[in-house]
């Protein structure tokens, strides 16, 4: 019984608890119900993947209407994953925050801030299950919302500028989002995602679907913080409360990178979207400068939180790679860098946050000498570094394998090539980072300075570990990406 | 016990000692532990060898996180080999940096041996790699363990050196090793070592010839020029470390890493078919003959070393890349001998520092009288790097001069003969000097004629049963030439069998 209304559980308990946490004067308190919501929706997704294992869809129609009156959740192995990332990660983030936030805000504020965050968590869930596309565009704009709602809480006042940059950036995706949407229910009268997949090869040659595409392309794009529409992401990144930039680097480009897989493989089909539109054309070059000087300029960021927000942009430029090389491996490297990088950038900067949280800053020179007087969280920093290097037995290199061996089966070298130079620059400026938190002097005025409190250690240590465990056993990420590209190409070709 | 169990223990024992170690607060006690883990994994490295002389070779897979890329585990002659020195010269080297680090009182000793202990778990996670990219994580394991122990002083130079160290060996191994690793996967769509190699058939003479170059470059251990700066480099390191660098792990497990390629992927005959070798031959035999020019003018005792260490492991390279029985045989015995005599050479250096705080050679004048032990060893390890009998170094270099016959490279017999020559110009002195000079004035007057002032003990009896292993192992040469025989016929046969 409770198995078939999952789709929906997952959904509504996050979407109802934020109100109820908003309601609640005591901080505690909302954290409390913001972590039975957000555990128990972990819990839902991961119910629905063991359903969809091996290539099951579940459609469910909300309200009992049928489609395409009604609004239609379609939740197939692609969805489950990212539901298990959104939630799964979410989850560990809010763990960590209750310790994080004491010494970020007032404690009124914190059951307005938790209200928040599950509000954007819900509209991140979503996007991802829902079938129809004009309800992709709702939700995009709840989740833009209360991101900016999260941002623009940063003790920083820059913060203010960042989440204004955000808001405006944001609201121009969305709206191009929207009349993407619009121009496709003009020409097919419909909106449900099944339906416009049916109906638009009939019109490839009309002008106004090609418009749509064009709109959704550069919307979309500017939601993942595809190069060169990445400006929001750095400031975002940098001024949101430390814990937050953990949630938003884990979970809202990857589902913006889910809706364009979503869109361009299912809605417009590969055939349109590659043969027609050669969208490989922009992807493939703009991914590769996003990639070079994403981590070109990581390298010579002096505030860690930066050098983070900057290696983001390259390794989203991984992913979108991935969807441009247009083979099984390529796609298959993004699926699965999707889910791992969420979680190693999760974990870095969330033991970021924990470093913060003791040293005040998150300055190169400030954090000098930290893997002595932090050890613990400093070690899962070393071990999330290494995933993001794409060091063996990591997730990291898994998904940098199959990008790799993507290319090579192109018979493109100089790309293998171009990134294995980019893995490099990425150990570059992880390697900065190691060399200052282990072989420079402690400072005096940190001699004091001691792990952080069990409760963010958690969170930190299980970021690391899964990040190990993912690098060993792939059959939940890589495995399943694998089907998923198969069957996202085999639909058209 | 089987095969696997054995191979997963020879892992886990170095770990498991590294962890106590380190949880031991009492130096004795820890130092004990080492020991003891030491003489645990030799004994276990010994227990392999019935299972490979009879040939079996299952491989044991630890994971396998992508279809058809495991993390697996393999014995098989060449790794065990390389195994059994590397566990055999841990105990060797475990005594003579307890007698080292306490003599000095060095700091942070515990670190140090777990570091030690770790490399060495690497060392022979690359020995019994059964493919390609697990010996490549193994690599990279080796190398993040042994940086604390380069950096171990911390001062200013340390981290100068220990930043060269890691940035030429991280960058040759990411940027050509894991390059032409991923490459070999997608022509073959396997990394399996095979006897006989797997690329023959999946690459024209062209690729083989930029992968093969590319792997040997991208093993940046096997100190190659230009990527050999990293070995002088690392030269900071307390002397223990330098033996566990030139002859127990690091430089070993780089031409190791060249030579298991050289025959399980490409295989020697693909090798000699498509003339895949030629460039990395004639860079080795340059590096060989330009380190040893360098090594002359060198006063730094141990940066003469550092740079005697870069040309002999090109002999390695020179062999594996001549791609027949006769070169094949030498690389391996090379690894082995030089192994031998460099330890000998490193352990006899930390002494004299040990003993008299001494570091250029020319200091050493009259020292010979003083601490005649360790010059006399010093003296039968260089003969052995020379390649004199009766010395084990000297079936090394005959058996690369026959495949260098073999194979009609006179060229390369020259550079190799001069080689020789220019070893005996830069070692030999500094043993003439220990014995021939006079002390100097002053250090003479200090003491009476006469008195013998050796380094303590432990750092004594590794040396001489070191240098007694150099002479043993010209006696055994046979033994040994007989063990490689599976690996250099299975070459032949291939060859046979293609033609």
């Amino acid at each position: 019984m409770i198995e078939a209304q999952l789709p929906a559980i997952v959904l509504l308990l996050t979407l109802l608890a934020a109100p109820l946490c908003s309601m609640l004067h005591n901080g505690d308190d909302a954290w409390k119900l913001a972590m039975f919501a957000v555990w128990l929706s972990v819990a839902s997704a991961i119910g629905l993947m063991m359903q969809v294992w091996n290539g099951g869809t579940i459609s469910y129609q909300m309200g009992g209407w049928p489609p395409p009156w009604g609004i239609e959740v379609v939740i197939d192995e692609l969805t489950a994953l990212v539901l298990v990332l959104i939630t799964g990660f979410g989850a560990l983030v809010i763990s960590a925050l209750r310790e994080s936030l004491r010494t970020a805000m007032r404690s009124h504020r914190h059951s307005l801030y938790y209200a928040c965050f599950l509000l954007c968590m819900a509209a991140l869930i979503g996007i991802t299950i829902t079938g129809d596309a004009f309800n992709v565009f709702v939700f995009l704009e709840i989740s833009s919302l209360s991101t900016y709602a999260l941002i623009a809480r940063g003790r920083d006042r820059r913060a203010l500028v960042a989440a204004f940059r955000y808001l405006i950036m944001s609201t121009i995706g969305a709206t191009f989002i929207l009349i993407a949407i619009g121009f496709m229910y003009m020409v097919t009268g419909t909106l449900n995602m099944a339906d416009l997949a049916q109906r638009l090869p009939q019109h490839t040659d009309n002008r106004i679907v090609q418009a749509s595409f064009a709109f959704f392309t550069v919307g979309i794009a500017i939601k993942a913080a595809m190069f060169p529409l990445h400006y929001w992401l750095p400031g975002a990144y940098t001024y949101a409360p430390k814990a937050t930039t953990a949630f938003l680097a884990a979970t809202a480009t990857k589902v913006a990178l889910y809706v364009m897989i979503r869109f361009v493989f299912d809605v417009y089909g590969v055939e349109f979207s590659f043969n027609q539109m050669r969208l490989d054309l922009i992807l493939i070059p703009l991914s590769i400068a996003g990639i070079l000087y994403g981590a070109l300029t990581a390298v010579f960021q002096s505030d860690v939180k930066k050098l983070l927000a900057w290696s983001s942009v390259s390794q989203l430029g991984y992913m979108m790679l991935g969807i441009g090389l247009l083979n099984t491996n390529g796609l298959t490297a993004s699926i699965t860098h999707m889910f791992n990088h969420a979680m190693i950038k999760a974990g870095l900067f969330l033991a970021l946050a924990a470093m913060i949280y003791r040293v005040g800053t998150s300055q190169l020179r400030d954090l000098a000498g930290i893997g002595r007087t932090m050890p613990l969280t400093t070690a899962a920093f070393v071990i999330l570094g290494a995933g993001l290097v794409g060091v063996p037995l990591t997730a990291g290199f898994i998904s940098k394998w199959y990008l790799i061996t993507a290319a090579l089966d192109k018979g493109w070298l100089p790309l293998a090539v171009l990134l294995i130079i980019s893995s490099l620059m990425a150990l570059a400026y992880v390697a900065k980072i190691i060399d200052v938190a282990y072989f420079k002097p402690v400072p005096d005025n940190h001699q004091n300075v001691r792990d952080i409190p069990v409760s963010i250690l958690i969170p930190v240590w299980t970021f690391a570990l899964l990040t190990i465990y993912f690098g060993i056993d792939a059959r939940m990420t890589a495995d399943l990406a694998e089907r998923v590209a198969q069957t996202l190409l085999s639909v058209a070709s | 016990m089987t095969t696997s169990t054995l191979l997963i223990l020879s892992l886990v024992i170095p770990l498991i000692g590294g962890v106590l170690l380190s949880l031991q607060s009492n130096p004795n006690t820890r130092d004990t532990i080492s020991l003891v883990t030491a003489t645990l994994l030799f004994l276990v490295v010994l227990c392999i060898y019935p299972s490979v002389l009879s040939g079996s070779n299952e491989a044991f897979v630890l994971a396998e996180p992508i279809a058809g890329l495991a993390f697996s585990l393999k014995a098989e002659p060449l790794g065990l080999l390389f195994a059994t020195i590397a566990s055999g010269l841990w105990i060797l080297t475990t005594i003579y940096g307890m007698g080292y680090m306490r003599g000095n009182k060095e700091s942070h000793q515990t670190r140090f041996f777990l570091c030690f202990a770790l490399s060495i778990a690497g060392a022979m996670g690359i020995a019994f790699a059964g493919n390609l990219i697990t010996l490549f994580v193994f690599y990279e394991m080796l190398t993040i363990a042994t940086y604390p122990l380069v950096t171990h002083k911390g001062n200013e130079d340390a981290r100068r050196g220990g930043r060269v160290y890691l940035g030429i060996l991280m960058f040759t191994s990411i940027g050509f090793l894991l390059f032409a690793t991923l490459w070999t996967y997608n022509l073959t769509g396997t990394l399996d070592f095979k006897p006989g190699g797997i690329l023959e058939g999946y690459a024209t003479p062209t690729t083989a010839l930029i992968l093969l170059t590319l792997f040997a470059f991208g093993t940046g251990k096997a100190a190659l020029m230009p990527f050999h700066r990293w070995l002088p480099a690392a030269m900071v390191a307390p002397t223990p470390v330098s033996a566990l660098l030139h002859a127990v792990a690091v430089v070993k497990a780089g031409v190791f890493t060249v030579l298991k390629i050289t025959l399980y992927i490409f295989g020697t005959d693909f090798i000699a078919e498509t003339g895949a070798g030629t460039i990395i031959l004639w860079v080795a035999a340059f590096t060989l003959t330009a380190a040893s020019f360098i090594a002359l003018t060198k006063d730094n005792l141990k940066a003469r070393l550092a740079y005697s260490t870069v040309g002999q492991l090109s002999y390695v390279i020179v062999g594996a890349m001549l791609a027949n029985a006769a070169g094949i045989a030498g690389a391996a015995m090379q690894i082995a001998m030089h192994a031998m005599g460099k330890i000998t050479l490193f352990f006899c250096a930390g002494a004299i520092y040990v003993a008299t705080h001494k570091t250029l050679i020319s200091q050493l004048d009259g020292l010979g009288h003083r601490m005649p032990f360790t010059f006399a060893a010093f003296f039968i390890g260089s003969v052995s790097i020379i390649g004199l009998p009766p010395m084990g170094g000297a079936w090394s270099k005959w058996f690369l001069l026959m495949g260098a016959a073999d194979a009609q490279q006179w060229i390369l017999i020259g550079l190799l003969l001069l080689s020789s020559l220019l070893n005996i110009a830069y070692l030999m002195p500094i043993v003439g000097r220990g014995f021939f000079r006079p002390l100097p004035a002053e250090d003479a007057a200090q003491t009476p004629a006469g008195t013998i002032q050796e380094a303590p003990m432990n750092c004594v009896v590794p040396l001489c049963i070191t240098a007694a292993g150099c002479v043993v192992l010209f006696f055994y040469g046979g033994v040994i030439y007989d063990y490689l025989l599976p690996i250099l016929q299975t070459s032949e046969l291939a060859g046979t069998n293609s033609e």
